[in-house]
């Protein structure tokens, strides 16, 4: 009974493991980093959140939004209440309707969203060829998260394969190599305000880490509050353990 | 039952309340003096795990449902305001979401456990069924709760699911639109589905009792599978009442390992991206547990036909074959003949019992395989056995097989516990 199994099994294992011959327009695998975020003690690095700021503010928030980020939550990255406010000031946002009832622009503050850079998505199209998509969950939207974002932003290079429409880049870490968006790094784009070099693979990282704290905000707060819970429940088994020996102790046959 | 125990006459408050409304003695009788087998193994922890579970669900989901807006504009956002807004949000909506997938492996384990020591046999034939009708409602409280969060893969898998109604003849157009609600899944779907999703947990509670009243009936089956007399048995607390929470922490710290360190597990990453009508993702999958069902769907790519004439298109088996896998567990103790409950005492059985668990598993990642080549196979292959397993072997097994002498009572085994096998180690 077993024998056929096996063989089944073994025919399955052999089939779908064959060797894989990468052929033209298929992604490289991603490339990979240590991040500080990991793990279970994993925390995200302040210095590198605010570098990715930077980076985000310089090279993608001209064409894409990040929707899902209000501007107090940017405290998180260290800053203070009245650095945020000046950031938040640089932006403006819909408000309204006023007595009149008319909408009107004014600065953004705190309590606001990162706005969109395009009024909306037609504009948007008219402008890019595609409505460029917002980065707030980028990170938790593709395989690899943070690496995907970081091999993406370093996958531009020569060696493509085939010749491509204008417009087009050759991305070797994008399905179909084929990406839309021309290359949005190069050296010393950012001045770092720590005084960090500007390398695509340093900016490459650190707007990574940033778009990941984006998508998820509250992990620290997630890992930190899961130690306590596990050590609880842990503890807790423990102590039930001991309890159900002794109670059963003398109930054995 | 609780019939040979006196109950104590309470006193005071308790004793004027039950008078009245005897819900303290029912407590009494039912939690703390209902007799229980003394042999149970931890596979018997299930059961109570899923209670837990149950509750889980309901208390997070009504918490999301204050914060949670059903409009196909807003659902998306509003999830992600949880997500980062509501305080102990993420909490909420990672352990509702870990949960539907928690909730499912225990109750599969449960099932399993009472597949292997024949737990729906007589005069357990009704607990059994209540229980299949309570994994239906589980599934369709699972669909539809998929849904709510708006991203790519709720909306396709509902596009896709709604659709197989499509497969039924003459009226299936007709059932598509009544179900979405118009001609494509849009808000209207979506709010129903809302409505559908905060309804079901309660009939589930409600299928729940009467699952423990039929339980209550005859008392749990155990690991010899034999009928107990009183001397076998044992009061529920504290004996049980502890080794429950004892298992419930275990069983909560595994939970809690997916809800603070790896949440998106279970998740799949298409549905971080919001629902677009006009980009179908490249695959589009159901989550695990209801893959062995979904490859039962997909292994069906041919139409049935006789002589040249189509009786039925692939579409329509498919679905068919899908739902019959499930209404089939309702006919499971008739389909098997075996007088002897426990597999401990039926040497094919327990074969053809984790012949049957590798094939289920097999069909559930075949099931996560997109529907070509050698999975396509596997696929077929583990569900002609499925149905192979109820169908044939259970009824032939029964009139076959020679039962290993069944020992008269717990107490005096006819074998050395030993023989019984790795899978059925008593619990003390």
């Amino acid at each position: 009974m077993w024998k056929p199994l096996g063989a089944a099994l073994l025919g399955a294992t052999l089939l779908t493991h064959a060797p894989e011959v990468k052929a033209a327009g298929e992604a490289d695998p991603l490339m990979s980093r240590s991040w500080s975020f990991t793990g279970i003690f994993g925390r995200y690095d302040q210095a590198a959140l605010q570098r990715g700021l930077q980076v985000f503010e310089t090279a993608c928030a001209t064409c894409h939004g990040l929707e899902f980020v209000a501007f107090r939550t940017l405290m998180d990255l260290g800053y203070t209440e009245d650095e945020v406010r000046e950031f938040a000031s640089r932006f403006w946002v819909e408000d309204g309707p006023d007595a009149d009832g008319m909408m009107f622009e004014r600065p953004a503050d705190l309590p606001d969203r990162w706005p969109a850079p395009w009024a909306n998505e037609v504009e948007a199209a008219l402008i890019h060829g595609a409505v460029p998509i917002d980065l707030s969950l980028i990170t938790k939207s593709r395989y690899g998260g943070a690496n995907y974002v970081y091999s993406l932003l370093q996958g531009y290079d020569d060696e493509k394969t085939f010749e491509l429409d204008p417009g087009n880049y050759w991305n070797r870490f994008y399905p179909g190599n084929v990406i839309g968006m021309a290359p949005p790094l190069f050296e010393g784009l950012v001045d770092f305000a720590d005084g960090t070099e500007a390398t695509v693979q340093q900016m490459a990282a650190d707007v990574s880490h940033f778009l990941m704290w984006a998508a998820e905000p509250k992990l620290e707060e997630r890992k930190r509050l899961g130690l306590g819970v596990i050590l609880y429940t842990t503890a807790m088994a423990g102590i039930f353990y001991a309890m159900n020996r002794r109670l059963w102790a003398n109930i054995k046959k | 039952m609780s019939a040979d125990t006196p109950t104590p006459q309470f006193r005071g408050v308790l004793g004027w309340i039950d008078h009245r409304l005897p819900v303290v003695s029912l407590g009494y009788n039912h939690l703390v003096v209902y007799p229980t087998p003394k042999n149970l193994n931890y596979w018997w922890n299930f059961g109570s795990l899923a209670g837990i579970m149950l509750i889980i669900q309901i208390v997070t989901g009504i918490v999301l449902a204050m914060h949670y807006v059903p409009h196909a504009d807003m659902a998306f956002d509003s999830v992600e305001r949880i997500m980062r807004d509501v305080n102990y949000g993420w909490l909420l909506r990672y352990g509702h979401a870990v949960g539907a997938s928690m909730f499912f492996i225990v109750v599969y384990i449960h099932m399993f456990r009472g597949l292997y020591y024949g737990s729906y046999k007589a005069p357990r034939e009704l607990l059994w069924m209540i229980g299949v009708v309570i994994l239906i409602l589980m599934m369709a409280t699972a669909f539809t709760g998929y849904v709510l969060p708006w991203g790519q893969m709720s909306f396709w898998a509902a596009v896709v699911i709604i659709n197989l109604f499509g497969a039924i003849p003459l009226v299936g157009d007709t059932i598509v639109t009544w179900l979405m609600g118009g001609f494509a899944v849009d808000n209207a779907t979506l709010q129903r589905f809302f409505s559908i999703h905060y309804l079901l947990p309660f009939t589930i509670v409600a299928m729940s009792f009467l699952h423990l009243v039929a339980l209550h009936q005859f008392g749990s089956n155990n690991p010899v599978g034999i009928d107990l007399t009183k001397k076998d048995k044992i009061n529920f607390h504290p004996y049980y009442t502890v080794k429950d929470v004892f298992g419930l922490f275990v069983f909560l710290t595994i939970y809690a390992l997916f809800v603070f360190y790896a949440p998106l597990t279970f998740a799949h990453i298409e549905n971080y991206e919001p629902a677009n009508a006009l980009v179908t993702p490249a695959h589009i999958v159901p989550d695990w547990y209801f893959m062995p069902f979904y490859a039962i769907l997909a292994s069906f790519t041919f139409d049935i036909s006789i002589f040249g004439i189509t009786l039925m298109d692939a579409k329509l088996a498919g679905v068919l074959a899908m739902f019959a896998a499930v209404l089939i567990l309702f006919f499971l103790p008739w389909l098997d003949t075996s007088k002897v409950r426990s597999a401990t005492y039926r040497p094919l059985y327990r074969i053809a019992f984790w012949v049957f668990v590798v094939v289920v598993l097999l069909l559930g990642y075949s099931g996560s395989q997109p529907a070509e080549g050698a999975w396509l196979l596997i696929g077929q292959i583990t569900t002609f056995y499925y149905f192979f397993h109820f169908l044939v072997l259970l009824p032939l097994l029964g009139k076959i097989e020679k039962p290993l002498p069944v020992p008269e009572s717990i107490n005096k085994p006819v074998l050395p516990t030993a023989s019984a096998g790795a899978q059925a180690q008593p619990a003390e």
